[in-house]
């Protein structure tokens, strides 16, 4: 499983493997979000825990439809079905892989996109910690998204449709942890529940996910 | 161990394409399934591989045992030759890909990216796949499309080798691979085509 993990980051590194698209993407909504508002400094710091979010989330999405669907076009995920791998470790393996290469870097990034956005120096420390608890399960969501629509030609409409609102709760308490670190409220309750939700989410959608590969692959 | 297949059926589509299926492979044997485009030689080999279930019938070898090689041969092409079979040897546990390099005469190409192979350079490589697996019966699907002669050659040696040294071979093809295997016609169980209804289709 490790194999399988290495080979997909060293594939995501390469030319064309789609590394920092996410990041790209992230670094382009926090830096027109002042443009498009107004230098109004307290407006961005009011609005700076939603944008961080909604951006990180829409950068997961970015890259969500490649976990599965390069595999299946260029048939390895036939041959990774019939290898001795479980389809559910192949799963777990592609969406860390896809969390290592768009939402690890969203969490380090996001200190210096908050300070473009004017976030409250209190609450650099609860985003970095939001979206280190929460950006796993937008990954873990995402390769079910993707297991569900591997076989489909141009899917990603579909994939965004299907997976958005399952990314709700994820996003409601991840900006709620910010917006809360920011003012100084006690933090305690989001931060349970984002991690209560990554964990479920890790705990029993590689599952879900590996049958909806099976069905997809007959 | 021995492969026996005893009056399976599988469909393709929500569709019964064959039925009744039964041939007993031997260690150390080869069968050629024949039959013409479409008559479901490779829902067969799917079916047998695990991919996908069957709709009747009992396979006795179990999916862990068969090394299944599809149309497309699963090549990164951002990765090279060596990077490509060590990746698949270390996902089936084994290690060492010289010797896979050398039966396909990929060892001078063991350095260069598969986007810029040959199709019949992939398809070696796809082929060599086969040997890294270190599983005792391997099920082919149109194993020499795109090889030139000196190629189906070297496919041809690799496979006595594996047969002589017990394994086993089921291979959908077209052309004369110089083989003393046996050959079972597909063709004779073709199923008479009638549509799932929709209560099977949602658990086929």
């Amino acid at each position: 499983m490790i194999a399988l993990l290495s080979r997909d980051l060293a594939l995501a590194v390469r030319a064309g493997g789609g590394f920092g698209l996410g990041l790209a993407f992230f670094l382009i909504v926090t830096v027109l979000v002042p443009f498009g508002v107004g230098p109004d400094s307290a407006i961005l710091s009011k609005i700076a825990p939603g944008i961080l979010w909604v951006g990180a989330l829409l950068a997961c999405l970015l890259s969500l439809d490649r976990i599965f669907a390069l595999d299946f076009e260029d048939g390895s995920l036939d041959l990774l079905a019939t290898a001795p791998i479980p389809l559910e470790g192949v799963v777990a393996m592609k969406a860390a892989a896809h969390w290592l290469t768009t939402g690890l870097p969203l969490v380090l990034a996001a200190p210096v996109l908050g300070v473009l956005l004017n976030l409250a120096p209190a609450a650099m420390g609860w985003l970095v910690l939001s979206l280190a608890l929460g950006t796993p399960a937008l990954s873990v969501i995402g390769a079910f998204g993707a297991a569900l629509t591997v076989g489909l030609k141009r899917g990603g409409l579909l994939l965004s449709l299907l997976v958005l609102p399952l990314y709700m709760p994820t996003l409601l308490f991840g900006a709620e942890l910010v917006a809360r670190g920011a003012a100084g409220l006690a933090t305690m309750v989001p931060t349970l529940m984002l991690a209560g939700i990554t964990l479920g989410a890790c705990a029993l959608l590689p599952f879900a996910a590996a049958a909806a590969l099976r069905v997809n692959l007959r | 161990m021995e492969l026996t297949v005893s009056d399976l059926s599988c469909a393709r589509g929500g569709i019964a394409v064959l039925e009744g299926v039964g041939f007993t492979l031997h260690p150390g044997n080869a069968l050629l399934l024949r039959g013409p485009n479409g008559i479901g030689k490779t829902t067969l080999l799917r079916t047998l591989a695990g991919l996908q279930p069957a709709l009747a019938g009992r396979v006795s070898a179990p999916p862990e045992a068969i090394a299944y090689a599809a149309h497309a041969d699963g090549l990164k092409a951002t990765l090279s030759v060596a990077e490509n079979l060590t990746f698949w040897a270390r996902i089936f546990g084994t290690s060492g890909i010289d010797a896979a390099l050398t039966a396909f005469n990929l060892c001078d190409l063991a350095d260069r990216q598969a986007q810029n192979l040959s199709a019949g350079q992939k398809r070696r490589l796809g082929l060599a796949r086969l040997l890294v697996t270190g599983r005792p019966i391997w099920m082919l699907d149109e194993p020499t499309v795109s090889l030139d002669a000196a190629s189906v050659t070297l496919f041809g040696q690799a496979i006595r080798a594996h047969l002589d040294s017990g394994g086993m071979a089921l291979i959908a093809t077209h052309i004369d691979l110089g083989l003393d295997a046996d050959k079972l016609d597909v063709t004779q169980f073709r199923a008479l085509p009638q549509r799932l209804d929709a209560f099977d289709e949602a658990f086929a």
